[in-house]
């Protein structure tokens, strides 16, 4: 006959085994959370702003997987408008982020002029394309 | 002036081509004449325009005795007085206003006549051309025609100058710098000259009326005639700016040339024929089509009804086709040309000649009676044996009274053309098929062809139709026609037409089936028969159906001639097309409405998640300006990037590109100018939080 404490010691090392390696990946979660929120604010707002961009497009191409692509040029701007402004996004990130050394001369105002002046040309070719 | 004679040309051109019958028949004028000049002649609310124009209306319904309207005088004689109350010296419009006020007798008063003839004398006085002439004189007439005394001064003057201008062959010229000379011109030089005379207070010199008479004989000489013994002036030259055409050209000619010798005591030696030809010519052109010709027929024959030369007389025929059956008579008419009564005359029937045998006069020397009732020579026909045809009748003319022959002018044999028609019988008609190899065959049956048939024959291509008949006259001669044809009509509307010979007084045709296999196409089947006889001098020309002939012909080789398509009938290119059907595009299969308002809604959504998303970070508006001037300015910045995002909605909905980007011009220069001063107050604003 097996001691029951024995057994239990068994299962007790299985357990914080399998705890370490689901540990680790929480960890690591934990670590990139905290990491992300000493990101400053305006940064994390482009951040969501990208992100509602990309959903967007992809919820478009799902549409047309479904339907078909009749007006193709209708699904072109639809989905270009949401690419672009995304990368526009990134790319005022880029310039506005004070870590980024190439950069450190730019005014962020300079920079968020700048996006708002490409977004309105980049939506008048949208508009026109749409149909 | 250059002008309107090209106008007269053309209109000439289209009176021509409007002239309603030919110049075969010359009648005399008639009630047909009187009803087309009141058809042309129409005034609009009683005036004609011009007073050219009047004076043409007026002096034709004065001719046919047409009663002068209320309406037009009052359209008219306003402008009539108007003229000749005018200080103007312009003698042409004088003329034309005397002219058509003679007609109307308008109530001018005598003072306005007496000032219109001393400016008419003025005229004359210093006149150098033609048509001042011209003018002056007859205006001159008119107005002594009302009552006013007028006398020429200077007549011998007047005379001696318009006679400078004539030239050897006859002819006139205008005046004394143009080259060209024209008969039109003589005849109004013929008649100012004889104006001159009339108004003149004492005897023009007798010398000069006489070497006048020998240029109208001389302008005589040059008359022109065509193939039907019609004669008529024209001018040597066709200039297209000075051409009037040859029936003006005589028209005035003949004007001329009848108030000439009016006034010229003694006579005029033209031969008659000639004045007859030119009333033929007159006569020949039916009923012209416009106002201008059916004026100047009118008028010159007006002139050649009663003028001192000769008056042609002329014979016609109300007739020209005579029944046997109705035994009609042959009647012909002699009269003036406007219809007026001849003196007492006989009529001859010189020679009649058939028209199959010129040489040979079937008939001499007939006199004609007189029905004074109708005013018409007659003959019976019936008892001169005259058989059915066609013939050409020659008249003679013989005045009783010897004095007359001075007055009027008869042609020396007039010849007319005229039918003589009549029942032909028809007899003896045979219809059968032949073998071709035996001479004769029992098949021959009688034919009635005085009514349809309805034969039912058969034939081979080896064998042959037989047809034949006798055609005779009233008078029991055997009777060419002008056509005698046989047809036969296949099924399908192919045709063949042969014209039956006549030999030994009777008309006959044998169709050899065999020789015409070829020309009918090798078509079998069956034929409908028709016989056609017909002829001008036939009263009963017929087109019978004979039946139809069942046709076996062999089969065609390869090579044969097909039948000729059928004609198309030619209106059915103006029918309905065929009916075209299109082949559209299939439109593109759209997905179902809510699967689309769903994904709308769907896509929507990440906008809602966006907003949350900002409230959870902790978004807010601390940095905006707090002081107005930098409020503002970001106000309106927001406002202008929302009025363009505005803008690029209503582009999608309904504006095109150049409007949105006419606007959005606008906008962006005030969008940066905004925005650059909002951006630059916000950047100060944090430079100065950060160093402080």
């Amino acid at each position: 006959m097996i001691p029951v404490h024995l057994h239990f010691e068994e299962i007790e090392k299985k357990l914080r085994m399998a705890k370490s390696t689901s540990s680790d990946a929480q960890m690591l979660i934990r670590s990139l959370r905290t990491a992300y929120a000493a990101t400053p604010t305006n940064l994390k707002i482009i951040d969501l702003y990208v992100v509602y961009a990309i959903v967007t497009a992809v919820i478009q191409v799902v549409y047309m997987g479904v339907v078909g692509s009749f007006p193709f040029n209708s699904f072109l701007s639809g989905v270009l408008s949401c690419v672009g402004t995304a990368v526009l996004a990134v790319c005022l990130r880029i310039q506005v982020n004070k870590e980024n050394k190439e950069f450190k001369d730019l005014p962020p105002e300079r920079a968020y002029a700048d996006f708002i002046l490409c977004n309105l040309v980049l939506h008048l070719v949208i508009m026109n394309f749409l149909g | 002036m250059a002008r309107n004679l090209r106008l007269l040309g053309f209109l000439a051109l289209i009176c021509a081509s409007l002239s309603i019958s030919g110049a075969a028949v010359i009648r005399p004028i008639n009630d047909a004449h009187r009803s087309a000049a009141l058809e042309l002649f129409v005034p609009t609310n009683g005036s004609f325009g011009s007073l050219e124009e009047a004076y043409e209306a007026l002096r034709t319904f004065q001719i046919f005795g047409v009663e002068k309207s209320t309406e037009i005088s009052h359209a008219t004689c306003p402008v009539v007085a108007e003229k000749l109350g005018s200080s103007s010296f312009i003698s042409k419009d004088l003329f034309l206003a005397l002219r058509v006020n003679s007609i109307l007798g308008c109530q001018i008063d005598a003072r306005t006549f007496e000032d219109v003839a001393s400016k008419l004398q003025a005229v004359i006085k210093n006149a150098s051309s033609l048509v001042d002439f011209h003018y002056g004189v007859e205006g001159l007439l008119h107005i002594k025609d009302q009552g006013i005394s007028v006398a020429l001064s200077d007549a011998d003057g007047t005379f001696h100058s318009i006679k400078a201008l004539s030239q050897s062959d006859g002819r006139w010229r205008y005046d004394s710098n143009s080259a060209e000379s024209s008969t039109y011109a003589a005849g109004i030089a013929l008649e100012t000259l004889a104006g001159v005379v009339s108004l003149a207070d004492k005897d023009v010199d007798q010398s000069k009326i006489g070497i006048v008479k020998h240029d109208i004989i001389k302008l005589f000489d040059s008359i022109k005639s065509y193939d039907d013994g019609t004669l008529y002036f024209d001018e040597k030259h066709v200039d297209a700016s000075e051409y009037k055409g040859p029936l003006a050209t005589s028209a005035s000619v003949i004007r001329g040339v009848t108030a000439f010798a009016k006034v010229a005591s003694g006579r005029l030696n033209i031969p008659s024929d000639k004045m007859l030809g030119l009333a033929k010519f007159f006569l020949s052109i039916g009923i012209p089509g416009c106002t201008k010709d059916l004026f100047n027929q009118i008028e010159s024959l007006s002139h050649l009804e009663d003028n001192r030369v000769s008056i042609p007389l002329i014979l016609s025929l109300p007739s020209t086709v005579l029944s046997l059956t109705t035994r009609d008579q042959l009647k012909v008419e002699v009269t003036t040309v406007l219809g007026s009564a001849a003196p007492p005359l006989t009529v001859s029937l010189v020679q009649a000649f058939r028209s199959d045998s010129k040489d040979t006069p079937v008939l001499e020397n007939q006199e004609l009676q007189f029905d004074s009732e109708n005013t018409i020579h007659y003959l019976d026909i019936i008892p001169l044996k005259l058989d059915a045809g066609k013939y050409k009748l020659m008249f003679e003319i013989s005045l009783h009274d010897p004095e007359n022959l001075n007055t009027y002018a008869t042609a020396g044999r007039t010849s007319v053309m005229a039918f003589i028609t009549g029942s032909i019988n028809i007899g003896k008609a045979e219809i059968g098929i032949f073998d071709s190899d035996s001479g004769k065959s029992e098949a021959l049956q009688k034919l009635d062809l005085s009514r349809d048939s309805a034969l039912s024959l058969a034939a081979n291509h080896l064998q042959k139709l037989h047809l034949s008949f006798q055609l005779t006259t009233p008078l029991g001669h055997h009777f060419k026609p002008h056509q005698v044809l046989l047809k036969l009509r296949h099924e399908t509307n192919v045709e063949h037409i042969f014209v039956m010979e006549s030999s030994a007084r009777q008309f006959k045709i044998v169709l050899d089936f065999l020789s015409l296999v070829e020309k009918f196409y090798y078509l079998s089947g069956k034929y409908e028969i028709e016989l056609t006889v017909g002829d001008a001098a036939m009263e009963n020309s017929f087109l019978r159906a004979l039946g139809h002939i069942e046709l076996d012909l062999p089969k065609p080789p390869e090579k044969a001639a097909r039948p000729p398509p059928l004609p198309v009938d030619p209106y059915s290119r103006f029918g309905p097309k065929q009916e075209i059907a299109h082949i559209f595009r299939e439109p593109e299969r759209r997905p179902p409405k809510e699967l689309s308002l769903t994904f709308l809604a769907l896509t929507l959504l990440p906008f809602v998640g966006f907003l949350i998303g900002l409230m959870r970070l902790g978004v807010n508006l601390k940095s905006f300006p707090s002081s107005v001037v930098p409020a503002s300015f970001s106000i309106l910045f927001h406002a202008g990037i929302a009025a363009v995002l505005l803008l690029y909605v209503l582009f999608w909905l309904k504006l095109d590109l150049f409007t949105t980007l006419k606007v959005l011009g606008f906008l962006g220069v005030f969008l940066v100018f905004v925005g650059h001063r909002t951006l630059s107050h916000h950047a100060s604003a944090t430079a100065k939080l950060k160093s402080s």
